[in-house]
């Protein structure tokens, strides 16, 4: 059978990026740990994406709250605000969102770094200097990814429900604790564990594909370029896809 | 052990190399020797295969087939930690300078000396990162960033950066290319201090005739993926082939 030239490319892309990953785990868990390099990682990718992150997850909310409010008063179970705010942010909207806001920032990002060290042969000096690159590059970056995007996510979903909070005041005066009181009835843990389980994967997927196109970042400027524009495209695809294999897996489990 | 070469043994052999990217032969039985002390310019068409040749000389490239003898050893067989402990004796300078630019010119420098686990004390580090970049006439950019340097400036850091392990060996690729004559001809005159000041032997790869002039001991050409003539540069420019003339009118 003949496979057509676009599949071909993307099964080769499919394998590469397999064994990509493979060569992640492999790597990751032989010493010696690059512990230094993956601290300032964290502080890099974590850190510097607090205030893009906070501002975006603040309006979220905001903008949730005042958009559902109408449909709601409508069906008369205004009442019922925080617990739709709190259910939405917590198990989709905050995730989502933030690890998107996340692979436009440190996606892109990391996927022109590693590209220009690549085009400026920084990757084979890194090699002859007693350096493995795929170690101090690839496996403290994707590892920062994986662990700080969920913290990211939970910072996100509480800013987000202050948002809410004032969204919920701007037509009604109601008390914090009240508010507070609601959306923490609503949530159960197994709303809070699959949705946070889920963020490992989309800082796992963002790290990983940033510097998958990055470290393979083909001669010339140019060639930068479209690593880190093709770094955010597919790696804002894996998060929705690996949202939807989530949705399918808590919903075989029955933890919904 | 890593054996000194004596003075006539070549430190550098390299035979029959063969090198090929899918059905592009870039070096095709590529034969030549590198003496102590001695400065050897490749010379090549853009293209023609010489940055491939001294990427496999460090081990960067695998070749196809051939053997690449340094200082009494096989790179080729080697394993990793021994190829590593090589590493150290042979400087690199890449033709893109390759300065880690998310550091400054101290960490630029120190990052091989850290990394190879080479074992002295602060103090002593400190004052090779000073002796270097006073030896490349650059002491005052130690805290700056590598994008605050003008081009040849960039490529006298990278070549102190490549100095800081004392290497035995350098393998300079094209250090004049995109610099303007008079920053071109101080870099030969660096290229040539460097072999009194710390005893090297050098392969230079460049097609920039004035810096080959000034620092060859010895040139080979390399066409179709060969060394197709060797000689001085006097012996070559005089060479009636047309393949050598080209390169010297
Ligand atoms: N990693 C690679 N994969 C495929 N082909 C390569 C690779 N590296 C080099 N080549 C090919 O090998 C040939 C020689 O490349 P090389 O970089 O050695 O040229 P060069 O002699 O250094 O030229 P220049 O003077 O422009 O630097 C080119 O045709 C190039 O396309
Ligand atoms: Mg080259």
């Amino acid at each position: 059978m003949e496979i057509p030239k676009a599949g071909k490319v993307f099964l080769t892309e499919a394998g590469a990026l397999s064994r990509f990953t493979g060569w992640f785990f492999h790597e990751a868990f032989r010493p010696r740990y690059e512990w230094r390099e993956f601290i300032r990682q964290c502080f890099m990718i974590g850190f510097k994406s607090l205030p893009l992150v906070a501002l975006t997850g603040f309006i979220m909310g905001l903008v949730l709250t005042m958009q559902l409010r109408p449909t709601l008063v409508d069906y008369g179970v205004e009442a019922r605000i925080p617990a739709m705010v709190a259910l939405s942010i917590v198990r989709e909207i905050g995730p989502v969102i933030t690890a998107l806001i996340f692979a436009g920032k440190i996606g892109s990002g990391i996927g022109a770094e590693l590209g220009s060290m690549r085009v400026t042969e920084q990757i084979d000096a890194m090699e002859v200097s007693g350096t493995n690159p795929y170690k101090y590059l690839v496996v403290t970056r994707v590892a920062a990814a994986t662990v700080m995007l969920p913290l990211l996510v939970i910072m996100s979903d509480a800013i987000s429900l202050y948002g809410g909070y004032l969204g919920v005041n701007i037509s009604a005066i109601t008390s914090f604790d009240l508010y507070i009181t609601q959306v923490f009835d609503t949530l159960h843990f197994s709303d809070l564990l699959p949705a946070f389980i889920k963020t490992f994967f989309f800082g796992f997927a963002v790290g990983l594909v940033g510097c998958y196109k990055g470290y393979n970042s083909s001669k010339g400027t140019e060639g930068v370029g479209r690593s880190a524009n093709s770094a955010v495209v597919l790696s804002s695809l894996a998060v929705f896809i690996i949202d939807l294999l989530a949705v399918q897996i808590t919903d075989i489990l029955g933890i919904n | 052990m890593v054996q000194t070469a004596e003075n006539n043994n070549p430190v550098i052999t390299i035979t029959n190399l063969c090198k090929a990217f899918g059905k592009n032969r870039v070096l095709d039985n590529f034969s030549i020797t590198l003496d102590q002390k001695e400065n050897v310019v490749v010379l090549g068409r853009s293209g023609s295969g010489k940055s491939v040749l001294i990427k496999c000389i460090i081990g960067l490239l695998a070749p196809d087939s051939g053997s690449i003898n340094v200082l009494g050893e096989e790179i080729l067989t080697m394993d990793h930690d021994t190829l590593d402990k090589m590493r150290v004796r042979i400087g690199f300078l890449f033709q893109s300078n390759a300065l880690y630019d998310s550091m400054t010119v101290r960490q630029n420098l120190e990052f091989p000396m850290r990394r190879h686990w080479i074992e002295i004390s602060q103090k002593e580090a400190e004052d090779r990162v000073k002796e270097v970049l006073e030896n490349v006439g650059l002491a005052h950019t130690i805290d700056m960033m590598p994008s605050e340097l003008s081009g040849g400036m960039q490529k006298r850091i990278a070549l102190a950066r490549t100095l800081i392990l004392k290497p035995d060996i350098i393998l300079y690729d094209e250090p004049t290319a995109g610099l303007d004559p008079v920053t071109g001809k101080e870099i030969s005159n660096l290229i040539k201090q460097v072999r009194e000041t710390y005893n090297t032997s050098s392969i230079i790869i460049s097609h920039d005739m004035k810096c080959v002039k000034a620092t060859a001991d010895r040139i080979g050409v390399l066409i179709n993926g060969q060394c197709y003539a060797q000689g001085s540069y006097a012996d070559l420019a005089a060479s009636n082939d047309k393949n050598v003339n080209q390169f010297f009118e």
